[in-house]
């Protein structure tokens, strides 16, 4: 019968060669920020008014989101659906959701113009605009990071408790774990709620663009096409990130868990392809998806899903981590992808505009992404975040 | 006031005033469109010269070449001027007079006196400020105490030229003499500043005929310059604009260029910093004008540019406005840096490319199982 | 818990969210009555292309000339609206026509921009102007997204960027001046009034003259109608107008987000069901856990 182990830190050093690699990344990264700062940001992206909105926004924030849902989707299978045997990969869910989510956060700080006024967003609510998506979406999101580190501040208390010095703050900590392990309730279901709302309102916020979005993507299910995407990609990362820190890490894989969690992938992605098939059909662009330029584009997206899915259901019994990582993968991609089409791909304003990030612009997300590497290297290394089963 | 000026010119005033009333009205007329003020205000004009209503006018000579009181002169014509000069009584005017000396002086002085504050002062030439003003004087008063003089007690004062309005040539760096123009000395009074070299004369003559019909003086910019005449550049109204709008430059003189009377800016022309209605309203009689005969504006009536710019340096445009071109509906807009696709494929590619490899690691590992 | 349960509750959160309630309105567009409405009727076959109205934009507020490229610098030479050029003349040409067209905002009578601006940076004020305030934007650059016509462009190049659009020179209302576009043009291609009084005038004229125009006025119904109208000789897509039906642009966006989350039913349902669910199954947990723990 299988065990829960109780997760602890790896140990081990933080600097390896790797890690400094990444932090040569993130320093780069950091110098162009404050030369984005210095100069504005016509001079460090290719940002321009026809394309107001770059791979900061598509793929940092709307792509980074939904592979960051891994907390979220973990959430629903566990303590909504109440399938114990998948706890121990909560843990590093939240984790990776939380950083996610922070450096999705951290990215808006450095795309939007005027970042000193973000504070009046959740705090001038008396002028909020409630026709706007946008201020759903950021104040949804605001509110779901700090819900995600409340998540992870368990992990947190208990590596203060055990390892931390100072009696004071070892009962403070401890104080703070009783509370939370109270409040739970009240948190968990923010954590399923939150998401739910906003990541389905970041299909929404492409609607506004109406004549300037291919037919092929503006669609009304656009919220509801985003929401299963998402939970379906939040179980992808979570597959895909166990294999990865098995891998990284010479652990040991939790093979059947895995098989079994991508399997929950298979009905998200029918309802998907369904959706999203049906939805052209009963809008009349069925024809388009053969004709218009974007098409290869619709057509990837599609092979990117149904090779998840056959992946998936090809499986063997005794499924090897490689193959999950793969099923996980391009499950990752395919909703990535449809992504960046709904945002960037088949968004196109007319009167001769294009994009395609600059330089600048594609190292600072490198540098994001190598900054949540980081933090998670670092954090799985000393907090108990990873556990594990014993059969 | 009969014994002069009328006739200053040389002229007998009865041959001028031989011509009927409608010829007089018509000709009256024809001044004061020149100068931009309407048919009726001609019409007040005539009927107050008829009454023989004319404003006294004192002309104040200081650091000047007469420059402007010969433009003034050429502008006939010959009924035209004398005209318009018999409109206004010219009791003082050290070129004009056939008198000199004392007699010149008590003219001056008892002008001033029976026409305390309702006299035009004109100023022409500038004022030396330096050592106590001592590099002009007339009648053995500096020129800074007789425009004191004078100036305060005038109606109206007007400085025709540059060298009265800020001090022109002979304000020109080193400024030896700390030459000044009027308003410098008279502050506190209103000063209608018309400078150029020479100013213009119509200019002259449409504010000093608005004075002495209807006692008013035309709206005036910071500077005191009238507006109908110096409230445009001269790149605003110059008939070269659409050289400047395309692109077509002179650039050597007797180039190509030069010679199909393309615009002078890389010559040096000042005209976009200059204000004055020089390409509007010509000289000599003639139409003539500097950038007409292909030299470029020396802005000579800009204080900063005149004489103090190189007349071949260029100026910078403020307030650009479009070239005569169109910008197309369909504009092309940022491109795909190549380098840029370049960076994104390599990174792209290495991060998929490093999960796949980790992935068919993790199968072989398992495979050796 | 089972499924049926949690089935059964998302259900009535659904229904629940489909019924109508009231919704607060905190800092929505407030919509100008109709007679209030002004804008600009600009005629195509009027304009001559003399770019008076693009100098006099730019003197009238106070912006800067525009490079792009001519040679020197002596020219102000926008390629299009942007963040420093509210208004701009640009030449559609072909084989047998050609056509001017001025570019400025259209001031949409139901604008996207508003609608999706956060913290109603964008709002309709005197006279149904869309007009922006800076204190509440963050520089997220949804209006850009929004808009229909690509209007509202960012200051890339500055440190605290602004958005920057036509307003229609409302900062000279307060000295009796209006728009400076309309003040210079020499053959009056644009002019300023009511909306009311320019729909007139522009069927007027179409009337007048039927085979002269194409035989609709763009502005009157096109995304819910815009306070700047334009009659045009040549098809209105070769003016880069596009057509996008009289629905109010925001419309879609709005149904659909408002469809969902009125009066804030629906996620208040949901967080309801979802909190009783997680409860229920940690009591459950608990109680496994004391009867495993009881010999």
């Amino acid at each position: 019968m299988t065990e829960h182990v109780a997760p602890a830190p790896l140990g081990g050093r933080l600097l390896t060669k790797p890690t400094a690699g990444l932090l040569g990344i993130l320093g780069l990264a950091f110098l162009l920020i404050v030369w984005r700062f210095a100069t504005g940001l016509g001079n460090t992206t290719a940002l321009n008014d026809g394309y107001p909105w770059g791979i900061w926004i598509a793929f940092d924030v709307v792509t980074g989101t939904a592979l960051a849902t891994g907390g979220y989707a973990m959430g629903i299978l566990v303590y909504i659906l109440n399938k114990g045997k998948y706890h121990p990969l909560v843990r590093p869910a939240v984790l990776t959701s939380a950083l996610g989510y922070t450096m999705a956060g951290a990215s808006l700080v450095v795309d939007t113009g005027r970042p000193w006024n973000f504070w009046k967003v959740p705090l001038f609510w008396g002028q909020w605009n409630v026709d706007s998506v946008l201020l759903e979406v950021a104040v949804c999101i605001m509110t779901y990071v700090a819900v995600l580190w409340i998540e992870l501040m368990p992990a947190i208390c208990e590596k203060v408790e055990k390892d931390v010095s100072l009696p004071w703050l070892r009962s403070l900590a401890a104080k703070v774990g009783k509370f939370l392990d109270k409040a739970l309730v009240f948190i968990l279901a923010f954590g399923v709620l939150l998401p739910t709302m906003h990541q389905s309102s970041l299909g929404s916020l492409m609607l506004v663009a109406g004549h300037k979005l291919d037919a092929i993507w503006l669609t009304p299910f656009l919220p509801l096409l985003f929401l299963i995407s998402c939970i379906a990609m939040g179980y992808a990362i979570v597959v895909f990130e166990s294999c990865l820190s098995a891998s990284v890490f010479g652990r040991k894989g939790e093979e059947p868990m895995l098989r079994q969690l991508s399997r929950a992938m298979v009905p998200l992605v029918v309802i998907y392809l369904a959706l999203r098939f049906g939805d052209l059909a009963v809008r009349g662009q069925l024809g388009r998806i053969f004709t218009t330029k974007l098409a290869p584009f619709f057509w990837l997206e599609i092979a990117l899903f149904v090779a998840a899915l056959v992946l998936i259901l090809k499986a063997p019994p005794k499924v090897d981590l490689g193959r999950l990582m793969r099923m996980g993968l391009f499950l990752m991609l395919a909703g990535a992808l449809y992504r960046f089409d709904t945002f960037l791909v088949a968004f196109n304003p007319g009167n001769g505009w294009s994009y395609f990030p600059a330089v600048p612009e594609l190292l600072i997300t490198l540098g994001f992404v190598a900054a949540e590497f980081l933090i998670y290297l670092a954090a799985v290394k000393r907090f108990p975040i990873l556990g594990g089963s014993r059969a | 006031m009969e014994a002069w000026p009328s006739g200053t010119l040389g002229l007998s005033p009865r041959r001028e005033t031989e011509i009927d009333r409608r010829d007089f009205v018509k000709l009256v007329t024809i001044a004061a469109a020149s100068v931009g003020l309407s048919g009726s205000v001609a019409a007040k004009m005539a009927e107050a010269a008829a009454k023989g209503v004319k404003p006294s006018v004192i002309w104040l000579h200081f650091q000047e070449c007469t420059g402007c009181t010969e433009s003034l002169l050429r502008t006939s014509h010959p009924a035209l001027s004398s005209l318009i000069l018999d409109l206004v009584s010219l009791d003082y005017h050290e070129t004009l007079f056939a008198g000199a000396g004392k007699q010149a002086e008590e003219a001056l002085h008892a002008s001033m006196k029976a026409n305390e504050g309702k006299y035009i002062c004109v100023v022409e030439g500038a004022i030396p400020t330096k050592d106590k003003g001592i590099y002009c004087k007339v009648g053995g008063r500096t020129a800074v105490d007789i425009l004191e003089d004078v100036g305060n007690k005038a109606g109206a004062v007007i400085a025709i030229g540059s060298c009265a309005s800020w001090g022109g040539i002979p304000s020109a760096a080193p400024n030896p003499t700390g030459a000044v123009g009027a308003p410098e000395i008279l502050k506190g009074k209103t000063v209608v500043s018309l400078p150029g070299c020479p100013s213009n004369p119509y200019n002259f003559l449409g504010v000093a005929l608005q004075f002495a019909t209807l006692g008013t003086l035309p709206a005036l910019d910071d500077k005191g310059r009238p507006m109908f005449a110096y409230g445009r550049t001269i790149h605003e109204d110059c008939p070269r604009r659409p050289h400047f709008d395309a692109g077509r430059f002179a650039q050597q003189f007797g180039d190509d260029g030069h010679r199909n009377g393309y615009c002078l800016y890389k010559l040096g022309c000042k005209g976009p910093s200059t204000h004055a209605n020089c390409s509007l309203q010509r000289f000599g009689e003639v139409d003539a004008w500097p950038i007409g005969i292909g030299h470029p504006c020396v802005g000579c009536t800009e204080q900063g540019i005149g004489f103090s710019m190189p007349i071949h340096a260029t100026v910078p445009i403020e307030h650009a406005t479009p070239p005569d071109t169109y910008p197309p509906i369909k504009a092309e807009h940022g491109g795909v840096s190549p380098v840029a696709t370049g960076v994104a494929g390599v990174v792209g590619g290495a991060l998929l490319g490093a999960a796949f490899l980790a992935s068919k690691k993790l199968t072989q590992e398992a495979e050796k199982e | 818990m089972d499924r049926r349960t949690l089935l059964k509750g998302l259900a009535t959160a659904g229904a629940v969210a489909a019924l109508p309630a009231g919704s607060r309105a905190e800092a929505r567009v407030v919509h100008t009555p109709p007679e209030e409405m002004k804008g600009l009727l600009y005629d195509t076959t009027r304009c001559i292309g003399c770019k008076a109205c693009v100098a006099a934009c730019k003197r009238a507020n106070e912006l800067p000339a525009e490079d792009n490229g001519m040679p020197g610098g002596l020219h102000d030479a926008p390629l299009d609206l942007s963040g420093t050029t509210k208004t701009v003349i640009k030449l559609y040409k072909d084989k047998d026509e050609s056509s001017f067209y001025k570019a400025q905002c259209l001031q949409c009578i139901d604008p996207a921009c508003a609608s999706a601006c956060m913290l109603g940076a964008f709002q309709k004020r005197e006279y149904g102007i869309v007009s922006w305030d800076g204190s509440k934007c963050v520089g997220c650059r949804y209006c850009q997204v929004a808009c229909p016509f690509n209007i509202p462009k960012t200051e890339w190049h500055a440190l605290n960027p602004k958005i920057v659009k036509c307003e229609l020179c409302r900062h000279r209302f307060a000295e009796g001046k209006g728009p400076a576009c309309a003040e210079v043009c020499p053959r009056g291609a644009v002019v300023f009034g009511k909306r009311d009084d320019l729909l007139q005038e522009a069927k007027a004229r179409m009337a007048a003259e039927p085979t002269k125009y194409v035989p609709k006025i763009y502005g009157e119904t096109d995304g819910g109608g815009t306070q700047c109208l334009v009659l045009s000789h040549v098809d209105f897509a070769k003016l880069g107008l596009p057509d996008i039906g009289d629905k109010p642009a925001p419309d879609l966006a709005r149904t659909v987000q408002h469809g969902v989350y009125k009066g804030f039913i629906a996620p208040v349902a949901l967080y309801a069901v979802l909190g009783s669910v997680i409860w229920r199954n940690r009591r459950k947990e608990e109680v496994a856990e004391t009867q495993e723990e009881r010999p």
